[in-house]
């Protein structure tokens, strides 16, 4: 039986078929990452290893236009991340633990909503919507914008980790005279904090790698990093753009892992059981 | 096996039910005021009258639907023509998605399968591998791949220096360009579902299956891949509509020539065309194209769960 248990789920080429998928993923970071260090004036030639392109982005002619365009990506990500988790937190709780409502389907609806309408023509509808009732573009509307987007993203980790923990936390917090609040600031929001974590910095990530929205609604005179540098690339590709790229890859990268390891807290295999879990603190 | 099932509906409590309003409340407010409204404002912006440069007049008009099929020659006045040029943007995007999609499911069914038939261990790293350069920027990774394949980029220099092309291969501005690109940006959405399924997929299937002298091809075909349709079929629709108004990939990739939708779009605010009723109805319509899609998959999805 363990022969043909192995035999099945085998097949040749799969192996080689995700060797090349993961070559295609991470080729280009890799080259563009290596490049970042070339010491030359031209992008194609090697000129030995140095770290003068990482100068000029912090210190060179375009430092300045880096810098602001950097420090706006971060505030904006920074406070629509910390409004959409906020927004995303009430609605799940009041989703997941309001009981059968007829409302629930078409919540639920709104809330995916982001994800389905594609972006550019969020995009259009966002730029139209703003010119019309007269709102000057700029640093508050990319703001909305990029909570707006963000909602879906900041909810679904957090409804799938409240999803996951079982109801009779707060009722029994409840049954010993705990409010409503108490209930969820001492019982139910410790055991949701990974989900909520992860649902910001899940936010965040998005509200960086945003593009579309960002262009169409940030108005003359400001930009974000992604648009500054799809500015500087229309132009072609320069050296301190690979630099720029490689730091900003090394931040995702970071994002991510650290994501990846808090939403893993207190989970085994198999599913996600608070009880387990509490014992365990508790050294039981 | 603790939280698999229905058993979390039941046992799910319902403290916060009598102030459940209040919270989903502020994401009511919020998608209502700054997406459902701005969607239902760009529908009534495609049937305004065009300004120059940008903006519009507040009269009904029909003209920008009228210019999306119709060619009236440069003063409008000229008997209609039927005009094709939006007709094949629309078309070549729907069919660059098409085969971004198909490039998606090529390589990841086999990443996605191999995945789910490791040990359950090393299946989180082997996901964590794939899906990491996805939450890398956007931009960046194309970028990244437009520095990669560009004519005289470290791939043409790798595969001439390794003496398997003579002349640089021309990949960058080509139909084959996007179709990486978009590969690039949307693969993990490709792989996590199908992943999900196969390993919901039950071996005790193949292995009576193969005990019945069939083939593991046959096994392939005729047994998991029934089985893990919806798996592959959520993954198709989830690359091919992002796609299908993808604007990074095809502006920064295609170059002029592979004009798609979001490039359409875009130069009708950014450009010189400046055309703001023409842009919402190119939107509206891609709107459209996307909402047809996902009914049909939300149909076949509740026909499957009634049956």
């Amino acid at each position: 039986m363990a022969k043909i248990s192995g035999r099945i789920r085998r097949y040749p080429g799969f192996f080689p078929m995700t060797v090349l998928c993961l070559i295609l993923l991470y080729s280009p970071l890799i080259v563009v990452a290596a490049y970042s260090f070339n010491d030359s004036l031209s992008i194609t030639l090697w000129g030995g290893f140095s770290f003068r392109w990482y100068l000029d982005v912090f210190f060179g002619l375009e430092a300045d236009k880096f810098r602001d365009a950097a420090w706006n990506s971060l505030s904006i990500a920074f406070m629509a991340a910390t409004a959409s988790t906020i927004i995303a937190t009430a609605a799940s709780i009041g989703m997941v633990r309001g009981g059968e409502f007829k409302a629930k389907p078409a919540s639920f609806a709104l809330i995916s909503l982001p994800l389905m309408v594609p972006e550019i023509v969020t995009a259009v509808a966002t730029l139209i919507f703003f010119s019309t009732i007269g709102f000057a573009r700029g640093y508050a509307t990319i703001l909305v914008a990029h909570i707006v987007f963000c909602i879906p993203f900041a909810y679904l980790p957090i409804e799938a980790r409240l999803k996951g923990i079982e109801g009779t936390f707060e009722e029994a917090a409840q049954d010993l005279y705990a409010s409503r609040w108490q209930a969820f600031r001492y019982v139910l929001f410790p055991l949701m904090a990974p989900g909520v974590v992860a649902g910001y910095l899940l936010a965040f990530i998005i509200s960086l790698d945003d593009f579309i929205i960002t262009n169409f609604v940030k108005g003359a005179g400001i930009e974000t990093l992604p648009t500054a540098i799809f500015g500087a690339v229309k132009q072609g590709i320069k050296p301190n753009i690979l630099a720029l790229s490689t730091l900003m890859l090394l931040i995702s990268v970071g994002f991510v892992t650290i994501s990846y390891f808090v939403s893993r807290m207190g989970v085994k295999p198999g599913g996600y059981r608070p009880s387990a879990a509490i014992r365990k603190k508790k050294g039981v | 096996m603790a939280g698999i099932g229905g058993r979390s509906g039941e046992s799910s409590s319902s403290a916060f039910a009598p102030i459940r309003a209040w919270l989903i409340l502020p994401t009511w407010l919020i998608i209502g005021f700054f997406l459902v409204v701005p969607v239902g404002t760009m529908l009534v912006y495609s049937f305004l009258t065009k300004e120059f440069r940008g903006g519009v007049i507040w009269e009904f008009s029909l003209a920008a639907y009228d210019r999306f099929i119709f060619d009236r020659g440069l003063f409008g006045d000229e008997p209609p023509k039927l005009e094709l040029t939006y007709i094949t943007i629309f078309a070549r995007s729907t069919i660059q998605a098409a085969a971004a999609t198909l490039l998606c499911l090529i390589i990841g069914f086999p990443t996605a399968f191999y995945i789910a038939t490791r040990p359950v261990s090393t299946r989180a790293i082997w996901l964590f591998l794939v899906t990491v350069p996805y939450w890398v920027n956007l931009l960046v990774r194309t970028v990244s791949m437009k520095f990669l394949i560009r004519e005289s980029g470290p791939l043409n220099s790798f595969l001439q220096w390794t003496g398997a092309i003579s002349e640089p291969l021309q990949i960058i501005n080509t139909d084959f360009a996007v179709q990486l690109g978009l590969f690039y940006s949307y693969l993990p959405f490709m792989v996590l579902p199908i992943y999900a399924s196969v390993e919901r997929y039950d071996f005790a299937l193949s292995e009576a299956a193969a005990d019945l002298y069939a083939t593991r091809w046959t096994i392939l075909r005729k047994v998991l891949l029934p089985t893990v349709k919806p798996g592959i079929i959520a993954g198709c629709i989830l690359v091919f509509v992002p796609s299908l108004g993808a604007f990074l990939a095809p502006d920064l990739l295609g170059g002029a020539k592979n004009f798609m939708i979001g490039s359409l779009i875009e130069e009708q605010f950014k450009g010189n065309a400046g055309n703001w009723p023409f842009g919402a109805a190119a939107a509206m319509i891609l709107l459209s194209m996307v909402l047809v899609v996902l009914m049909i998959y939300a149909r076949r999805q509740s026909g499957r769960s009634r049956e």
